[in-house]
């Protein structure tokens, strides 16, 4: 049983921390690292609660090992809100109601952050399919896929006039 | 029209504002400005920066100083007798402190069986053998999860496989018995009867028309995303136990644990802190619970037990399975005129269903539905198998799903024999606006309602004349087009005392306001939201009556310590109840405001009318005191004679449910060679009286709609024919994803609960009781002249693939 | 749930890697993406005692076409399939693929190599493979050797490679002209495995179909081809008679197994559905529509 030492970057920030190779990359940062906005659901890979950004992807962090994180830039949901301003996204599930019990919203915050990277003007299907690996209980959807919408809507609004 | 006349003084006078015939309207009202953010506003949740920047506090992110972890060893076995647990590989590992088994809680005080809310009993850990597949065997307590996952796989037991009881006709044959621990060795647990037996003999004898149909409603599984745990921590110097517990009802669960343990009540304190989803799945007290608090109590040191995927899908938190066999008469000109019900419910192992204690079947009786007719009987059987306990759960508002599904699918089948288009026969046999309050012929008193205004509006949001002529055009052509429609009558709101009880508990509920001098306040709410926006919608009550901004009212809900003493949120009876309360004990605020207003302004109390946020005299509004001049008065300037403080308690006594009610229409197409049911549209019009907060409502509604979505196509836990759960993780419990969710269209009218001190009537779990059965029309519409007459809920693509090729129909 | 404990091993070559691989042979299992391997971890279905992760070899990630074929280095993660122009255009049926294998967040970390070499008749891209006649390149201590797609799925989980092989790369010849192809999945939910999917990689002559192959998806316990389907294609035009003979044949040479996501009868009529809906797409894409 192998123990390594393993240092990405959380959010910006340098971290060091011994584990366990079979430490899963979701328990390293809710135990290891007590970023505990990262949640669990399940333990089939399918509800995306998890979601991280790994080098800048959205992966179930339920499914990667800590250890192959080394060296890797992980983002969660706590480094979303740039110098304490929310996110568009952030913004967007707080004024369109796209969230009631929060469990499943960061998981669904990380990969629409992702999602409107490679995709800034998205149709309807698309988000829908976007966030196709998240599933929530509360929502609906319906009021997900608006927020969504907003936050796009303000990031080319942003972006158009930098 | 029921009373409040057997209330106090204080109470009929508070229940003010609210006539009993309102018509209905579709506006929201609102009568507060923005900044105040009273009823009606479309305002943004307060609770959520914290979830949107990941710094909720769910029992998971609980972490305490020195915190041991439980896990659970589980039967891979439906019904076995355990002839031994050998824990001594497990508990020679590093970090592993000790194995629970049923034997130690024995020892400890009996505490291996435990009470359930049904007043039946469950085993907490075995001793002799095991009642259900992934029943808690033993638990191990390690110093780290991972620890104690490896700790699990360490123990052996023995098992000697019985049969397995798996179909509830065959455990009614008590072949087989499931509970041998009682004294009457039956698997038949209760029988219960509601309606006129020999009135609804003779409406059938003089029927015109009977249709007769059979439904199983199968099991499905709440799922929230959050799942089920607790960390318990027993402090040895103090005797404290103090709970963080996935709890939709905290102070019940401290109730239950202090008569249970013997731990005294004062000792104990749940917290019941952000929880990711509830819908009925964390009301029942689980084993593993209370082995994490024994581990606790015993080990003197902070336990936590957070239940996998797999293990809360396969041991806990399921609803429905009834087996119902339904008939429908109806007279000469068509009149439904009775309904007759036999129903089996597989309870599992302990009769463990989160009901109101009187009522084993819940509200099942409601059954008669948006319909007038003259009788009805229905008789429900609860019986036990080798299957995990539990029943009412899944946004059912105590088996109203069941019992609408039930109704709404034999009014759409006795439209159909009959040869009338569904949404005109339904509004032929609608109660009538004017027959309100209605007395049905089960003994309810729906308050109020108006369900053609409701299914009017449905239709008028689609066109439904011109979907029908598509319809009938693509029949012609062969294509497959269904047009299902719901017209559902919910209850909610448990309950009045005089009727409702949990395990003797009586189902008020509470608020606690308090106002600061500064003219903010704090309100306390013996209710437990799981996502429904209670920090939001309670404040806007208390906006509402008091005038104090919402974003100046600080709402608190699950610890035990401070909360005043409420059953609970589920059923969708928040509103109903601590709404109410909100409301209640704001009027006695305000009773008090009024003594203060009168003592600062010179005035009688007479001279003096409220205005939104203030008490100004009568003729001369310039002369006024906000309520936040009187907030400072009453600790600055209060009347001689009179106590300071500005605050009040009231624990509502509800005097009669609240009946919300809609209309839905769902529109599918099938395809002929896949059997898949396409839903091209679905329209939901919502009638919860009045609205607190839109926003928050179309978004339970969008919720609920989802929830009857899944079980409709997707969801079924299977168990094979030894009792093994074959769905037993997400990957074949199939929840729905953005995608296969359809985009829902909402509607509404408002019809005001004539009794409730604001007009509401609760809304969560409408859509989920409203919308299977308008799916499962809308499908069996789609093939009724194939010869199809029922297809049981999941509607899968091979169950409807089937039928198509038995009728000749590919693609 | 908590996986078994295991060594660790995070190789940044290709040869430490193979070096490794021959060292614990038979002990070691191979970490790529991990989606398929985790989750089975997860629940202790499997126990390896050593993992070797291959995810620093960043030499196996490309997408590039090489004269007469499209080569995809093993370790390409799923999603560089849909947003690589080169695919979209030229490789529709690989496309199509790309957009059904599981959900876009474990496209994120699935690879091509992985998802071909793990031989999961459930897998989306064995079918598609098959379809395209792709050929596996795998690399031992003996070197380099390229196995076709027919010889390479060998039992259920099983492929033609020895212990000591990694799969370092996919080649998928260019289709020519007059050819179209497209993969059609009829799933529960979106993320699911097939109830039964179909690869169908063609080449038209004129209105007759000049060859055809067509892969089939989890009806089979080993990565099968239709040829009873794809006889019933060539040399013959579209029409509705031949698509149904092309779907029956390939109804009656699957070999499904009843689960619950349906019965043994529906899985083989929706091969045939599946089949048929698949060479409609592929002939209009022949004929140069989308």
């Amino acid at each position: 049983m192998s123990e390594h030492e393993v240092t990405l970057t959380i959010n910006g920030e340098s971290v060091t921390r011994s584990v366990e190779a079979r430490t899963l990359l979701v328990h390293f940062i809710r135990e290891d690292l007590s970023l505990t906005g990262t949640h669990i659901g399940c333990d089939t890979t399918s509800c995306g609660a998890c979601t991280v950004l790994l080098n800048g992807k959205p992966v179930k962090s339920c499914t990667v090992f800590a250890v192959q994180a080394e060296g890797a830039a992980v983002e969660t949901i706590e480094g979303v809100a740039a110098g304490g301003e929310l996110h568009p996204l952030q913004e967007g599930f707080w004024e369109k109601h796209g969230l009631q019990c929060g469990y499943c919203t960061p998981g669904m915050i990380m990969t629409a952050k992702h999602f409107l990277e490679k995709n800034p003007n998205p149709s309807e299907d698309e988000i829908r399919h976007g966030i196709s690996g998240n599933l929530c209980r509360c929502t609906g959807y319906n009021k997900i896929v608006e927020a969504i919408q907003y936050a796009s809507q303000k990031l080319q609004a942003d972006a158009g006039g930098e | 029209m029921p009373q409040l006349d057997d209330r106090t003084e204080p109470h009929s006078e508070l229940a003010e504002g609210v006539s009993a015939k309102m018509p209905t309207t579709d506006e929201v009202q609102i009568k507060t400005p923005e900044n105040i953010g009273g009823m009606g506003h479309r305002k943004k949740r307060k609770e959520d920066p914290r979830f949107l920047q990941g710094k909720g506090n769910y029992v998971d992110d609980v972490k305490l100083p020195g915190m041991l972890y439980m896990d659970i060893v589980r039967s891979p076995y439906a019904h076995a007798k355990i002839n031994k647990i050998d824990a001594s590989a497990a508990l020679e590992m590093d970090g592993v402190l000790a194995v629970i088994t049923g034997e130690d809680l024995k020892a400890a005080g009996d505490l291996h069986w435990m009470p359930t809310l049904m007043s039946d009993t469950q085993m907490v850990l075995p001793i002799d053998k095991v009642v259900y597949y992934a029943q808690e065997v033993c638990a191990v307590i390690a110093t780290s999860r991972y620890i104690a996952a490896d700790a699990i796989e360490q123990v052996f037991v023995d098992y000697e496989p019985l049969d397995a009881v798996v179909d509830p006709f065959e455990a009614m044959k008590d072949e087989v018995i499931v509970r041998d621990d009682k004294e009457k060795k039956t698997n038949h647990i209760w029988h219960w009867e509601a309606g006129d037996k020999a009135a609804t003999d003779a409406v059938f004898n003089d029927a015109a028309t009977v249709v007769k149909e059979k439904f199983y409603i199968p099991r499905i599984h709440v799922s929230s995303i959050e799942t089920c745990g607790m960390v318990a921590n027993y402090n040895k110097a103090r005797e404290h136990m103090q709970i963080y517990m996935t709890s939709q009802a905290p102070h019940a669960h401290r109730t239950v644990f202090a008569l249970v343990s013997g731990l005294p009540e004062h000792k104990i304190q749940i917290i019941s802190p952000d929880i990711g989803g509830g819908f009925g799945g964390k009301v029942p007290v689980y084993p593993g619970y209370v082995i994490c608090a024994v581990a606790s109590l015993v080990t003197g040191k902070p336990v936590k037990w957070i239940e996998d995927r797999s293990e809360n899908l396969q041991a806990d938190s399921f609803a429905r399975d009834y087996h119902i066999e339904a008939e429908m008469a109806a007279d000469k000109d068509g009149r439904i005129s009775g309904l007759r019900v036999k129903t089996l419910s597989d309870c599992g192992a302990a009769d463990a269903a989160a009901n109101p204690s009187k009522f084993p079947a819940g509200l099942y009786s409601i059954c008669t539905g948006s319909y007038d007719m003259k009788a009805a009987h229905v008789e429900v059987d609860g019986v036990y198998t080798t299957k995990p306990p539990g029943g009412v759960a899944y946004r059912c508002s105590f088996r109203v799903t069941e019992a609408v599904h039930m109704v709404e699918r034999m009014a759409d089948i006795m439209a159909h024999e009959l040869g009338e288009d569904p949404a005109d026969y339904r509004l032929r046999n609608f109660i009538r606006p004017d027959q309100f309050p209605y007395k049905s012929p089960t003994g309810w008193e729906y308050d109020s309602g108006n369900y053609e205004a409701a299914l009017n509006k449905a239709m008028d949001m689609l066109d439904y004349r011109a979907l029908r002529k598509e319809q009938a055009e693509k029949r012609a052509k062969g294509e497959l087009m269904g047009i299902g429609i719901s017209s559902f009558t919910e209850v909610v709101g448990a309950g009045p005392s005089k009727d409702y009880d949990i395990l003797g508990i009586k189902m008020f509920d509470s608020a606690e306001i308090r106002i600061h001098p500064t003219g903010k306040a704090m309100a306390r709410f013996g209710t437990k939201s799981q996502g429904q926006g209670h920090e939001t919608t309670y404040a806007q009550i208390v906006a509402e009556e008091l005038g104090l901004p919402a974003d100046d009212i600080e709402v608190e809900e699950g610890d035990t310590d401070t909360a005043p003493y409420g059953l609970g949120t589920y059923a969708s009876r928040s509103t109903p109840t601590a709404g109410a309360a909100a409301a209640m004990a704001s009027r006695k605020i305000r009773a008090k405001a009024k003594k203060i207003a009168a003592h600062l302004l010179e005035v009688g109390e007479d001279d003096l009318e409220w205005n939104i946020d203030r008490f100004q005299v009568k003729g001369s509004p310039d002369q006024a005191k906000t309520i936040q001049e009187i907030a400072f008065a009453a600790y600055t300037n209060h009347p001689q004679g009179m106590e300071a403080g500005l605050e009040a308690v009231d624990y509502y006594d509800p005097p009669n449910l609240t009946f919300p009610f809609g209309s839905y229409i769902c529109v599918v197409d099938i395809d002929k060679g896949t059997g898949e049911v396409k839903i091209r549209r679905f329209v939901a019009v919502d009638d919860c009286g009045h609205i607190i907060n839109p926003l928050i409502v179309e978004g339970q509604i969008h919720g609920g709609l989802t929830m009857g979505l899944a079980p409709s196509l997707f969801e079924e836990i299977v168990y094979d024919e030894h009792g093994q759960n074959l769905t037993g993780t997400f990957a074949d419990y199939l929840l729905p994803t953005a995608v296969e969710s359809p985009k829902w269209e909402l509607g509404k009218t408002i019809t005001p609960s004539p009794h409730h001190p604001i007009g509401a009537k609760g809304v969560g779990e409408s859509p989920t009781v409203g919308a299977p059965p308008a799916i499962a029309n809308a499908v069996v519409d789609a093939l009724w002249h194939l010869g199809v007459r029922n297809i049981d809920i999941p509607i899968t693509p091979p169950k409807v693939w089937k039928l198509l090729r038995d009728a000749g129909v590919t693609d | 749930m908590i996986p078994g404990a295991f060594d660790y091993h995070s190789p940044r070559s290709l040869e430490e890697a193979l070096s490794l691989l021959q060292q614990h042979a038979g002990e070691a299992k191979i970490l790529a993406g991990g989606q398929s391997l985790i989750p089975a971890m997860r629940f202790r279905l499997a126990m390896p005692s050593i993992l070797i992760d291959i995810n620093r070899l960043d030499d196996l990630r490309y997408v590039e076409e090489r004269g007469d074929h499209l080569a995809i280095g093993a370790m390409t993660r799923e999603h560089a399939l849909e947003d690589s122009s080169v695919v979209c255009s030229a490789y529709p049926l690989l496309h199509d693929t790309a957009l059904v294998i599981a959900d876009p967040l474990v496209r994120n970390q699935a690879t091509v190599g992985g998802n071909i070499a793990h031989a999961d008749p459930a897998n989306d891209h064995p079918a598609t493979m098959l379809a395209y006649n792709a050929t596996v390149v795998a690399k031992g201590p003996k070197g380099e050797r390229t196995i076709a797609i027919d010889d390479f799925f060998t039992g259920l989980f099983e492929n033609a490679m020895a212990d000591d092989e990694i799969l370092t790369e996919i080649r998928i010849p260019k289709p020519g002209a007059n050819s179209g192809g497209a993969y059609t999945k009829l799933e529960r939910k979106v993320g699911d495995y097939a109830i039964s999917a179909a690869a169908v990689q063609l080449r038209l002559d004129g209105a007759k179909v000049a060859a055809a192959r067509i892969g089939l998806t989890n009806v089979s316990a080993v990565p099968m081809r239709a040829k009873a389907a794809e006889a019933e294609l060539v040399g013959k035009s579209i029409s509705d008679s031949v698509l149904e003979a092309a779907g029956k044949a390939a109804a009656g040479e699957c070999d499904p197994s009843p689960d619950l996501r349906g019965g043994v009868d529906y899985k083989r009529d929706m091969t045939r559905v599946m089949v048929k809906r698949s060479i409609q797409q592929a002939v209009v894409r022949a004929q140069g529509g989308k």
